[in-house]
């Protein structure tokens, strides 16, 4: 059994253990009010662009001619995959749900004999599938100086992707982020952005005529890149949400845990207090009896 | 009957601004100034470096913009934006900053024309602003 010094000393590095995760888990609560309060007002930016974007491609008649980042290269073998992650740690499994996530993806574009490309945007996701992935890499971003999370931040990774696309490096792109929906439940996503998803042009049924200045075709270009960089945005607000999130509820458990075991560990220490003094008391009786 | 409408101008971070009792709202559009009075036919047009002006009951405004894109339908107009400022409580500091970044990157030699036009244009506005 421990000594009772050995039990004092493991009580009170647990006791200071709580109190750091208590006071990250109350700045992530903190944090995570203001992330939260920035998603949703990022939100009515990205819903009228994808608005905008669905009335201008009902409009537009002759899908061949199309602008690239619309339709696609018509090809689906090189796949571009942005994965989204955290800069800093200890925010339970935020990360590793991105990953995991994006990891089946992986398996599956490798699995079809396609090409895989992977940018990482913040470093622990790079630092999670370097082992696996090192050479699939070609690009990593991280935004760790920068406090807040910012439009002009997107619009980096935007045009990257972008500049990428327009050199045909990729065919597909797809980002990889954690969708908040509240504290406890963050959902991993797969979007993809390039070429932009059809299938959700159905629903927006408008007959809508507008007028164009200057032409469709040439909006719609100067929109689509926007929108890349608008996405990215989203993904990263929602993102920044959902760590903070995490990270939140992760240092909630800890501390409980760590109430738990200062509990367990002072009830063990109270009784080998008391059976130290248990014994020297016998030795005391029996010591006097034997006179 | 009424003359006003409802405009909205959003840009990333937030919901920039929101009135609805405009009456008339210019806009610096790729292809020119556009004035938009209410019922107006259903527009999307994109936005060069300008001066937004708002004119409402409650009197006129006037905004910077870098870029963005302007859809006017039902009677409500949305304008996107990556950048605005308020005219009224504008920064100095804020402008040069704009002006130098602008003025580095006409510098640059692998711009194209319209990027060229769009630069030249935003150093003009700012110009007129300082």
């Amino acid at each position: 059994m421990a000594s009772l010094d050995d039990l004092k000393k493991r009580i009170s590095s647990v006791k200071s253990t709580q109190k750091i995760t208590k006071a990250m888990k109350m700045v992530a609560a903190a944090k995570l009010r203001r992330a939260q309060e920035n998603a949703e007002k990022g939100r009515p930016y990205s819903d009228k662009m994808n608005n905008i974007i669905l009335n201008l491609s009902n409009g537009i008649s002759d899908i061949e001619n199309a602008p690239k980042l619309l339709s696609g290269t018509g090809e689906d073998k090189v796949h571009l995959c942005v994965v989204m992650t955290s800069d800093r740690g200890l925010c339970g499994g935020f990360n590793t749900n991105i990953i995991k996530k994006a990891k089946l993806y992986f398996q599956k574009i490798l699995d079809e004999g396609k090409t895989l490309k992977i940018i990482t945007v913040g470093t622990k996701g790079y630092d999670q599938l370097k082992r696996l992935y090192g050479d699939k890499i070609i690009e990593r971003i991280s935004f760790k100086e920068s406090k807040n999370i910012n439009y002009f931040d997107a619009d980096k990774v935007g045009k990257i992707v972008i500049e990428k696309f327009e050199k045909k490096e990729f065919d597909v792109c797809a980002i990889f982020y954690n969708q908040f929906k509240n504290v406890i439940t963050q959902i991993p996503q797969e979007q993809q952005i390039i070429p932009l998803n059809t299938s959700e042009k159905e629903k927006n049924s408008s007959e809508d005529n507008y007028e164009f200045e200057p032409e469709e075709d040439e909006i719609l270009s100067n929109l689509l890149p926007k929108n890349i960089s608008t996405q990215i945005f989203k993904a990263m607000l929602e993102n920044s949400a959902s760590e903070q999130g995490s990270r939140m509820s992760a240092m909630d458990n800890a501390t409980r845990n760590a109430g738990e075991m200062v509990d367990k560990l002072t009830i063990e220490y109270n009784r080998s207090r008391q059976a130290a003094i248990t014994k020297e008391l016998i030795e005391i009786i029996s010591g006097a009896e034997s006179l | 009957m009424s003359e006003e409408y409802s405009v909205e101008i959003v840009n990333p971070e937030k919901s920039f601004l929101s009135k609805n009792d405009v009456t008339e709202v210019v806009v610096p559009a790729f292809e020119g100034e556009i004035g938009i009075l209410k019922d107006h036919i259903s527009i999307i047009s994109f936005l060069k470096p300008g001066i937004i002006k708002i004119f409402s009951k409650s009197g006129e405004e006037s905004f910077y913009v870098n870029d963005g894109i302007i859809e006017f339908k039902d009677n409500n107009l949305s304008i996107l934006t990556s950048l605005i400022l308020n005219l009224k409580d504008i920064d100095k500091e804020k402008i040069s900053e704009i002006q130098k970044s602008a003025e580095e990157e006409l510098n640059k030699s692998d711009i194209n024309d319209q990027e060229k036009y769009l630069l030249d244009q935003k150093l003009e506005v700012l110009k007129s602003i300082n």
